[in-house]
């Protein structure tokens, strides 16, 4: 003889305590399987408990009114064989429900754990499982409400573990202790490759590693067991080695020189465009026809050589050999242009001298001139400072790499919408950052700013551009 | 005196098989490399050991074969009674220890090592001295290797000299004796005592254990035991030899009853077996870790120090030259950079005893030790019909294969001439061969090796020619 234990179902919706609103039966009482023992309470349904099992009624769980917490002791029944539970009472402590699953087995001889379905993991969530198994149990009976539709859950999940494993079906590995079996041959070439065979898995006879496993264990490696060939993630070892030659070894001379000689002093400053864009919108309209349309580069190259009047030490050369910085009157403005053999920098000569259709012009033939490989030595030379510029793809800030031996450079980043506080409102403006690098050896930062702040000024009142 | 110093990649210290070897193959992966060595190049194996012994044995051999045609042959052959002139057979046997000797040094000639004769003293893991005359040569090395193999092991109270030999000595006697007591009838004792008969001495063999090569197991030393019987050897087990006698005109022995006797002996060859050679060259002052008498190393043969490495006997069990010369290699290939180990799937024991001796891998009663689960079974000569054509059908073939996968483990033979059967067996073993690899496997008729594709069909249940 042995006991066996009903503990309260987890009836759903999160309940975690069930009350008894009637006892079928009292202790000394026979039960057969599929009678009703009780009759227990949740805030929505009154739900019949079924016994699973035939035998004879030894302790209730409570009085008629109490409530239970789910998986606390409902009732115990002794039962022929070993049941399901120790003699004694077990504490009232809640206990998964997994042990109302294990009622269900109609030859409850095996311990609980050994009850449940492989891979069948008792917790909490699949309480109401428990539950329904209950039901199942007792077919006849009517299901508990709560669980209506459960009962198929349970053998699915029984199948679960034998369904899982859809790739290949790897070699065995050998028993813990037993020496990896391998020609030596193949035993060397492991060791070249850095495999311990005692890891690899012997596809040949007897668990006899080939080189084919070696291959195998290698290519597992790399894309991880089971993973199927996939080109998409191949991995690849080809490389290309590119010559640093011609114009991409002169910039390499150029920007290494620059780097390794100017200690680089950058200052980024916003600019409000938003007029600037107007007037250039309103001048391309106007005159677009006759002069050709003007970008903002021109007007910036005019913001540049106002600016410079009043902070002539950014036009210079400094040739730190002799120790001698040489300012500029004629402001040659160099432009940095990527062309297809890379970056050039062609030169607007005298831009002090130049409206913006000019500019323009000027920019637009050197340029193409660049790009074609005809622009010529002195026209490629003799800048005084440098525009740099990405145009759309001018990012929010930049680090100018100074075009030695110049001490300034201006870089242009690109144009963004943003909301602005203006006049206490907030309104949509035109912003642009300029991040410009200075020679920090000639070009203290207050001068840098100084210098940024006017060319600043320039744009934000366009029309200060053209009225002096 | 002067004092001149050299520097090298690697230093081997002994030219034997392993030593010659590590240093060819060191200089074959471009590696400076410097061998001492204070007698001759290859060592205990060439010069006092394996070739001799086997020209020995084989001279042996070609004159009893002779003389046993002097009288009713049953092949027939009728020759009048044969003599031997030892000094000839020992200048033969001189000669082919020369040339290979010298082939030796041609090898390491061609491959770029500096040979240095002299002994070494060692001086510090990275330092060596060699006294070369009156001028003593410091090496400095990054690896040190030492392969100073091993020596015989000597009674203490019947010391070398006299007429108290060693192998070494009793490979190049300058006349027979009489009669000769063999102290150990290890693989070295048996070879040389049967020589010695088949040449024409009385030989008897005193043996502590209850059998001959006591390392073998029954079955596979019947065969042997027989042959001695046969030869007409004596043949004392659970003996023991006391000493000398005070005449020393032969050794006093207590015999398996206790009973102490003595045997008139006019030379006595000890052979109860070999010591690592650790002394003498400034090996302790090293302080490596020791393995018993041996110097312990791991599977690479590293030492317990940095950059000093140890190959063969001086290293321990088995003390085979074909193990140290794999070693060696081994060795070598570690200094130029590769990954190497030392883990062979099994290392071929020959004895050259009439009849031979083989054994590779695991016996039945090492895998019962073991706990491994074997199926075993053996083909007998007799059955054999190229062994008929030789005369020689006493032993047979033993294999020894896992029951749960017929993964040959072991391969043991005794029989006449089986010991060229051992590369068979452990080319089978390192390859991971099953049963059915080696029963599936067309093997030459009429040779010997019918008899192994016999038992690897018997271990099956269907042998052929049984």
């Amino acid at each position: 003889m042995g006991m066996h234990v009903i503990k309260m179902p987890d009836l759903g919706e999160g309940i975690a305590e069930v009350e008894v609103v009637a006892w079928r039966v009292q202790p000394g009482d026979a039960v057969v399987e599929d009678q009703i023992l009780a009759d227990v309470m949740t805030d929505k349904a009154t739900v019949e408990i079924p016994s699973p099992v035939h035998g004879t009624v030894v302790a209730l769980g409570g009085k008629v009114g109490e409530s239970l917490a789910v998986g606390a002791e409902l009732i115990r029944l002794e039962v022929e064989g070993a049941g399901n539970a120790p003699d004694k009472p077990a504490a009232g402590a809640p206990q998964p429900a997994s042990s109302v699953s294990a009622s269900s087995s109609a030859a409850p001889a095996a311990d609980e754990p050994a009850d449940l379905p492989h891979g069948f993991v008792p917790e909490p969530a699949r309480l109401a499982e428990g539950a329904a198994s209950v039901a199942q149990a007792a077919p006849a009976a009517k299901a508990p409400a709560a669980a209506p539709s459960r009962p198929a859950a349970m053998p699915q999940r029984d199948r679960a573990p034998a369904r899982t494993p859809a790739r290949t079906p790897a070699p065995a590995l050998r028993a813990a202790g037993e020496k990896p079996l391998a020609a030596p041959a193949v035993r060397k070439r492991a060791w070249d490759m850095g495999i311990e065979l005692q890891y690899v898995a012997g596809s040949g006879p007897a668990g006899r590693i080939t080189h084919a496993d070696l291959d195998a264990h290698m290519a597992g490696h790399r894309a991880g067991y089971g993973a199927s060939h996939d080109d998409r993630y191949a991995e690849l070892d080809g490389e290309e080695a590119v010559p640093v030659i011609g114009l991409r070894r002169k910039i390499a001379e150029k920007m290494q020189l620059a780097k390794r000689n100017i200690p680089h002093f950058t200052y980024v400053e916003e600019v409000d465009v938003t007029e600037l864009e107007a007037l250039r919108g309103q001048l391309n309209a106007r005159y677009g026809e006759e002069r050709g349309k003007i970008t903002l580069l021109p007007l910036l190259m005019r913001a540049v050589v106002l600016a410079i009047r009043k902070y002539p030490e950014v036009n210079a050369r400094y040739d730190d050999q002799a120790g001698v910085v040489t300012r500029y009157q004629a402001v040659h403005l160099g432009i940095a242009t990527q062309t297809d053999a890379g970056l050039m920098v062609p030169v607007v000569r005298h831009a002090e001298a130049r409206d913006p259709w000019a500019s323009a012009a000027e920019i637009a033939r050197l340029a193409d001139a660049a790009r074609h490989g005809k622009a010529a030595r002195d026209e490629l030379s003799g800048s005084t400072i440098t525009i740099t510029s990405l145009g759309a793809l001018g990012g929010i800030v930049s680090t100018p790499v100074i075009n030695h031996p110049e001490v300034a450079i201006v870089g242009v980043n690109r144009i963004v919408d943003r909301p602005m506080i203006r006049n206490g409102g907030m309104v949509a403006r035109k912003l642009m950052n300029l991040s410009s690098s200075f020679d920090h050896r000639v070009i203290d930062g207050m001068v840098a700013a100084e210098f940024i702040q006017t060319v600043r000024g320039y744009l934000e009142s366009p029309a200060t551009l053209f009225v002096e | 005196m002067a004092l001149n110093t050299e520097h090298t990649t690697l230093l081997v210290i002994g030219g034997g098989p392993g030593g010659y070897i590590a240093a060819i193959r060191a200089g074959q992966l471009g590696i400076p490399t410097v061998l001492v060595e204070g007698a001759e190049l290859g060592g205990t194996c060439l010069n006092i050991g394996c070739i001799p012994s086997k020209a020995l044995i084989h001279a042996s051999e070609a004159f009893h074969q002779a003389s046993s045609h002097a009288g009713e042959s049953p092949l027939g052959i009728r020759a009048s009674t044969p003599t031997i002139d030892v000094r000839q057979t020992v200048a033969w046997k001189d000669g082919i220890v020369k040339r290979l000797t010298g082939g030796v040094g041609a090898l390491l000639k061609k491959n770029g090592v500096k040979v240095v004769r002299g002994w070494a003293q060692i001086v510090d893991g990275k330092t060596v001295d060699v006294q070369t005359g009156d001028d003593t040569l410091r090496l400095r090395c990054e690896h040190l290797l030492l392969a100073t193999g091993s020596v015989p092991v000597e009674l203490p109270f019947m010391p070398f000299g006299g007429n108290v030999v060693s192998s070494t000595e009793a490979l190049a006697p300058s006349s027979l004796p009489e009669h000769m007591v063999v102290v150990g009838a290890g693989y070295i004792g048996l070879e040389l005592g049967i020589a010695y008969r088949k040449l024409g001495a009385r030989v008897t063999i005193v043996e502590a254990a209850g059998r001959v090569l006591p390392a073998y197991d029954d079955e596979l030393v019947r065969p042997v035991a027989a042959s001695l019987k046969r030869l007409g050897i004596d043949l004392h087990l659970e003996s023991s030899v006391l000493g000398l006698m005070e005449d020393g005109r032969g050794v006093l022995m207590r015999n398996g009853g206790g009973e102490e006797v003595a045997l008139e002996a006019d030379r006595v060859l000890v052979a109860v077996g070999r010591r690592p050679r650790t002394e003498g060259f400034g090996l302790d002052g090293l302080l490596l870790d020791m393995n018993g008498r041996f110097v312990r190393v791991d599977n690479q043969c590293r030492t317990s120090m940095r950059n000093v490495w140890a190959i063969g006997d001086v290293t321990g069990e088995p003390m085979l030259a074909h193990r140290a010369m794999a070693q060696g290699e081994m060795v070598a290939e570690i200094v130029a950079g590769k990954r190497r180990h030392f883990t062979p799937a099994a290392i071929p024991a020959v004895c050259f005893t009439d009849p031979e001796v083989v054994v590779v891998g695991t016996t039945p009663q090492e895998a019962a030790q073991l706990g491994l689960d074997v199926i075993s079974a053996s083909f007998p000569f007799s059955a054999n019909g190229r062994a008929m054509t030789l005369e020689s059908t006493d032993g047979f073939v033993r294999v020894v294969a896992r029951k749960d996968n017929h993964v040959i483990v072991g391969w043991q033979a005794v029989g006449g001439a089986v010991s060229e059967l051992s590369t068979a067996f452990v080319q089978s073993i390192e390859m991971g061969a099953q049963l059915e690899d080696v029963a599936g496997t067309i093997h030459a008729h009429p040779t010997l090796g019918e008899a192994v594709q016999e038992a690897a069909l018997r271990a099956l249940g269907h042998a052929l020619h049984i």
